[in-house]
């Protein structure tokens, strides 16, 4: 008796051991990964910083970027995200609500519309940049421009915005659609009244995965939208993003390491304050139709 | 609203219903159906779940369909709405008629058809949205306009629930936030407001704690005569207290099947099948 009870202590003593190792691991590596972010984010900080001014933001290049600032980068920049979105985010809500609300019942179609956006989710950026330069540069005649980069930065974020947009439909409680169909509400109605309302918060992660892809994108946009750093006058001028210029900056341009690290500054306080803003959108959106 | 109907409920304290008194026994003095099917058969992925179902479900009463879980009992409920074309593979034949009108002629139209056959499901499933909107979205989309006309539904929709005095501080906070019982009063309140002739209910009471669920048993009495209510209950008390008749299906051959139709009372306390005497006397099921 005695003797039973001593072991069940010793198995719980070596449970409790396996424990706290398995506790120790996932500490560790949850450091790691915080840590490869602060020090990212530190050396853009102790690098950057002095560069980033209110005369960065608003002068053009000069030099080719080692002085003046990254205004023109800036808009372009803008611009080719516009072009992206709104080309992207129609499409892959339309793509994303048939995908989950019309092929329920099955069909050969929307299994190879899945597999296909898989694959495309694989496919390397530099991919997307040939084919962008081939379709639309030479194909479609836009030529190294904005419109043509954000048409293949479009291509590329498609496939995360649509599966993003499509799970979060599917994780919808069945019990609200039944309960709409059941009151005769139309499939639009419980679309637009239900359910994207409680998929919001995934939609907006969804868009700020592919905003922060499509911005962060340096290797599409070469072949698409060029690297001209002149201020763009229109979305058929060639214009250089802020990735392809810092690329520039640290690979092809002696002394141009500050304006580099000014410059991807810039960028991640961009990306941040996108995404606050999408995150706030889908609050605000929630608040109104009030989700608990 | 006619004043002198109003009383107070006995499970509720303090609720006031204009639903009349609660009705006890048989309703129907002369049954008049208001649904009729004929040869019913529901099958998913070609293994059918119910066969051969003929039955009339008469205007004003409550029906209660009983019997084991798998039985077919919830296949038969949403057929009778359509909300079995919701379901992929899903295959009804047979004929259903609703206040003479065949639910399947192509031209019915099932929105229409589902406002006149509302249904309360066992999990209460209000919408993600305020009380108000839970039951005025509805109204609007099928064209109820008008400030003051949606406020009248809404309020009398909830007190025919009987849960006016209990939301009506809070008509613009989430309903998600009010109990499970409220949830689920919430849901018929929500049906009601379509003014429908039927209410369907799939274990309205199930998911819910015993004082809730004598809330609702009492409100579903309270419905009695003026809609006509179908339920399906594994609670035989429940079914025995509010019943005028009642459905018993039986698995024959692991296809669901109805053995036994009638007043509740004769189906309860003199069942012509052996199988339904043994199912209400808990020897099997």
């Amino acid at each position: 008796m005695n003797n039973q009870l001593q072991q069940q202590r010793l198995v719980r003593a070596a449970r409790i051991h396996s424990d706290h190792f398995f506790a120790v691991a996932v500490y560790v590596a949850a450091v790691v990964v915080a840590s490869a972010f602060a020090w990212i984010v530190l050396d853009l900080l102790l690098n950057g910083v002095a560069k980033l001014s209110w005369e960065f933001m608003s002068e053009l290049p000069r030099s080719s970027g080692r002085k003046g600032g990254i205004s023109s980068i800036l808009v372009s920049t803008g611009l080719i995200l516009l072009v992206t979105l709104v080309v992207a985010v129609p499409l892959a809500f339309a793509a994303a609500i048939w995908l989950a609300e019309f092929t329920r019942k099955g069909g050969k179609l929307a299994v190879y519309v899945r597999l296909s956006l898989d694959v495309l989710a694989g496919v390397p950026s530099i991919v997307f940049g040939l084919f962008g330069s081939a379709f639309f540069c030479v194909f479609l005649g836009l030529g190294y421009s904005i419109a043509a980069g954000g048409l293949t930065l479009a291509c590329m974020v498609l496939p995360i915005l649509i599966r993003t947009t499509e799970a979060g439909l599917s994780a919808v409680p069945e019990g609200w659609r039944q309960g709409a169909a059941a009151l005769g509400l139309s499939k639009f109605a419980t679309l637009w009244q239900i359910l994207l309302p409680a998929a919001a918060p995934s939609i907006a992660a969804g868009l700020m995965l592919g905003i922060g892809r499509a911005m962060a994108e340096t290797a599409a946009l070469i072949f698409t939208s060029g690297y001209v750093d002149r201020m763009p006058e229109s979305i058929f001028d060639s214009g250089r993003a802020l990735a392809v210029h810092i690329f520039d900056l640290s690979m092809n341009i002696p002394g141009g390491d500050q304006a580099a690290y000014g410059s991807a500054l810039a960028l991640i306080l961009a990306i941040g304050l996108i995404n606050a803003m999408a995150l706030k959108l889908s609050d605000t959106l929630l608040a109104k139709r009030i989700v608990a | 609203m006619n004043e002198s109907l109003e009383t107070t409920g006995t499970l509720a304290p303090g609720a006031t219903y204009t639903l009349g008194d609660l009705q006890q026994g048989a309703a129907c003095c002369v049954p008049t159906p208001i649904i009729d099917v004929q040869g019913l058969r529901v099958s998913y992925n070609g293994i059918t779940a119910l066969d051969d179902l003929s039955l009339q479900i008469h205007q004003g009463c409550i029906t209660a369909l009983i019997g084991p879980s798998g039985c077919g009992k919830t296949s038969f409920l949403s057929s009778l709405n359509r909300l079995t074309d919701l379901i992929p593979h899903a295959r009804v034949e047979g004929r259903i008629e609703f206040d003479g009108l065949n639910i399947h002629d192509p031209n019915v139209d099932v929105r229409a058809l589902r406002t006149h056959v509302g249904m309360i499901f066992q999990r209460p499933n209000p919408f993600p949205l305020s009380v108000r909107k839970n039951i005025e979205m509805p109204l609007r989309e099928h064209g109820i306009a008008g400030k003051h006309v949606l406020h009248e539904r809404l309020e009398r929709a909830l007190t025919d629930v009987g849960l006016w005095d209990e939301v009506k501080d809070r008509l613009d906070q989430s309903a998600l936030g009010l109990s499970g019982g409220q949830q689920q009063r919430l849901c018929i309140a929500r049906a009601l407001a379509l003014e429908p002739k039927v209410l369907l209910m799939d274990e309205p009471c199930s998911a819910l704690d015993p004082i809730s669920s004598g809330v609702v048993e009492d409100l579903v009495l309270r419905l009695k005569g003026r809609y006509t209510v179908v339920i399906v209950t594994h609670n035989l008390a429940q079914a025995k207290r509010i019943a005028n008749y009642a459905a018993f299906f039986w698995m024959k051959e692991k296809v669901g099947k109805l053995i036994e139709y009638g007043q509740s009372r004769q189906i309860f306390e003199e069942p012509g099948h052996e199988l339904t005497a043994a199912y209400i006397s808990g020897v099997r099921g």
